[in-house]
């Protein structure tokens, strides 16, 4: 049944190709192209726009803010990536009796789908990249910080680092060539989970995290 | 299937409810608004406008290579791609999944395509629980009613409605008219669907076919809990949603959530391209991709109505659409209201059935100043009224001429006539001026409701002459 939809649907397509009024010749959309300063300016206040919490750091010490910030929100644990790009940092930072409690569970889901779902607070993970002009953080989930680790947990602590703001999506796509790599899941985030589906009013929360806070570290000076 | 007298009575109900003018009024005041601050500079609208038109002609004039390409990049990615050329195909196609899976319950992402299916009824008549998750979709759900509006579709409906209707449906949680609250209610019931549901469904906004990418535009995150949390995702999206290239997705990104509510990005983009890979800890093990003609390739074959398949389902032609805001979602009685609905459906359907929608129109053109990819709604809108009164039996619309009535084909043909020749057209402006006094001036509904005009004593000919003008 299904070829024979197949083949049926791209037979009428193919026996009628429109032509259309409308030039197909590619445009070029002239997009902004901030210094650095204006792009973390323009990327801090989108995000804190959208309700996002963004908190500048040093890349030295960018833990200090994160414990603050832990220490603050009165969370109980935190769920981080033993084998990723902040695991290093996070725990040399950690004192073991300290709240709130470092949790890593690198099982497949199915493995802890009930604790995750229930139990964990907050989740911390890295971003590949971020965009300026939207306030957007991207992440390409890895074996180590997986897609449900942004997603599930009522709190995402997401650290970014100023030298990978881009001005545009645009200009990622093309820069990193993404057609070429794209991976089993992409994600553009802009802010905390909302909704404004009862009488326009805008909630936050709706299934994912309530709150989105990004540590923003600032660039390694150049040698 | 909805019949034109359906339409008339739903029209006059939602007229006379006040309560969903004043909703409707207030929602699209606010989406107009929040539209036009994302776009300040209208020369940069308009060549962005240009390049998402672009952008679309670009996939549609090679649609075919398009789907295909799409097809095998999918399927190298491990996506399993399937074809369906009617709802009822698609329906089964879910159904054997889901069979196959053993699963009792099917979570939803926002899916114009499976309303247009109705998915919901059918998997339900098989024994399968189907349960919405995008809040509006959630409330509507429980509520018994359809969208009104692509984009937020519980807009007709108050908090105090929604607060009564939670109330009714879990009287164990406390009673709220709060939206927080009521927002925390929802989180808490369907968190553990997605925890349990062995099956995820959703629509797709964009599928870049270069790389075999489905991406969905959503603020809530519970589509990416579809996409990710049960062990099986499946896509339903139309043919017509597919793009050549993922440099396109930006800038239609860019005019999608501008033109839909004023954002000037969605809290998330999810661009899936395939299930879990080896070693992941997370995401669907199976995805499915259905792609569903129902009537879009008959549409394709007309050189003008192709035009109709460009629309990236923003909902900006019906915020600003003066029709759809005094009656709403509901009374056009499709899947998709407001001018593209009036123009979309009616293919889909056959003009016998729903040859009323695009005379519901005042072609003010407000829809085709804002439409983020440039369709010539009205243009297409005058195009189906046309195609309801030609008996010709050229080109591919299915219903053509069943409007068409005896009285008003000869009334046009006598009205051309008389143009064409000066001494009747003479003749006849004297007896009408003439006779004005005793000519009967009910003209149908329009009289109902206002007085009759008067034919003047004068024809406007004869007053410019008497005025002096020179007609030469």
């Amino acid at each position: 049944m299904i070829n024979r939809a197949r083949d049926a649907i791209l037979e009428r397509l193919r026996n009628r190709q429109p032509g259309f009024d409308i030039p197909s010749q590619s445009l070029a959309v002239e997009t902004p192209e901030w210094p650095m300063q204006a792009r973390i300016a323009q990327f801090k206040s989108m995000l804190e726009s959208a309700r996002a919490e963004v908190y500048p750091a040093e890349p030295g010490n960018w833990t200090q803010t994160l414990r603050r910030l832990v220490a603050e929100k009165r969370i109980d644990n935190l769920l981080y990536a033993k084998h990723g790009p902040l695991a290093e940092a996070i725990e040399s930072a950690w004192v073991e009796t300290e709240k709130p409690e470092l949790i890593c569970d690198q099982r497949p889901i199915e493995g802890w789908k009930d604790e995750l779902f229930f139990h964990i607070d907050a989740s911390i993970t890295s971003t590949r990249a971020a965009i300026a002009e939207t306030g957007t953080l991207i992440l390409w989930p890895t074996q180590d910080e997986p897609r449900t680790w942004s997603l599930v947990p009522p709190i995402h602590f997401v650290v970014v680092d100023a030298d990978k703001l881009y001005n545009t999506f645009a200009e990622v796509v093309e820069t990193e060539a993404w057609a070429q790599q794209m991976p089993s899941n992409a994600l553009l985030i802009s802010g905390p989970s909302k909704s404004a589906d009862i009488q326009q009013t805008l909630a936050y929360g709706v299934h994912g995290p309530t709150e989105l806070i990004v540590i923003l570290r600032s660039a390694e000076p150049k040698q | 299937m909805q019949r034109n007298a359906d339409f008339h009575t739903r029209t006059e109900e939602a007229l006379a409810n006040a309560q969903l003018k004043a909703s409707l009024r207030s929602a699209m005041d606010g989406l107009m608004a929040s539209r036009k601050a994302c776009f300040p500079d209208a020369d940069a609208f308009e060549r962005l406008r240009l390049r998402g038109a672009q952008i679309r002609v670009n996939a549609l004039s090679k649609l075919p290579q398009l789907l295909e390409l799409l097809e095998r990049n999918c399927t190298r990615n491990g996506i399993r791609v399937h074809w369906a050329e009617s709802v009822d195909e698609a329906n089964e196609t879910v159904l054997g999944i889901m069979r196959e899976h053993q699963a009792a319950l099917l979570i939803k992402g926002k899916s114009m395509v499976s309303e247009e299916m109705d998915l919901n009824r059918f998997l339900e008549s098989h024994g399968i629980e189907c349960l919405e998750s995008d809040l509006g979709e959630y409330i509507l759900q429980l509520a018994g009613e359809p969208p009104s509006h692509i984009v937020a579709p519980a807009i007709h409906k108050t908090r105090q409605d929604i607060a009564k209707l939670f109330k009714q449906k879990f009287p164990d949680i406390p009673y709220s008219e709060d939206v927080d609250t009521l927002t925390r209610n929802a989180r808490g019931i369907l968190r553990k669907k997605f925890h349990a549901a062995s099956v995820g469904l959703s629509g797709v906004n964009f599928a870049v076919a270069e790389s075999g990418t489905l991406c969905l535009v959503e603020n809530e995150g519970n589509g990416r809990m579809c996409t990710t949390v049960p062990p099986v995702h499946i896509a339903v999206t139309g043919i017509e949603k597919v793009v050549e290239k993922l440099e396109h997705i930006p800038p239609l990104l860019k005019l999608l959530t501008r033109s839909a509510t004023g954002q000037r990005i969605t809290t998330y983009f999810n661009m899936i391209s395939s299930p879990r890979k080896t070693g992941e800890k997370d995401g669907p093990k199976e995805v499915h991709l259905i792609l569903l003609d129902n009537g879009r390739s008959r549409i394709y074959e007309d050189e003008e109505l192709v035009n109709t398949l460009r629309c990236i389902r923003c909902g900006a032609c019906m915020n600003h659409c003066p029709i759809y805001t005094r009656i709403g979602g509901h009374a056009y009685g499709t899947t998709i209201p407001g001018p593209i609905g009036s123009v979309l459906e009616p293919q889909k359907a056959g003009l016998k059935s729903l040859g009323e929608l695009p005379v519901a129109s005042t072609l003010c053109g407000a829809c085709a100043e804002v439409c983020p990819v440039r369709i010539p709604i009205p243009r297409l809108l005058n195009r189906l009224r046309f195609e309801r009164i030609r008996n010709d039996h050229v080109g591919t619309t299915r219903g053509q001429g069943s409007s068409r009535t005896f009285n008003e084909a000869i009334a046009w043909k006598a009205w051309s006539w008389l143009h064409r020749n000066p001494v009747g057209y003479r003749l006849a402006m004297t007896l009408v001026t003439r006779l004005r006094n005793i000519l009967p001036l009910g003209i149908g509904p329009w009289t109902q409701a206002r007085k009759a005009p008067r034919i003047a004593a004068k024809t406007l000919h004869q007053r410019a002459r008497e005025e002096g003008f020179n007609d030469q």
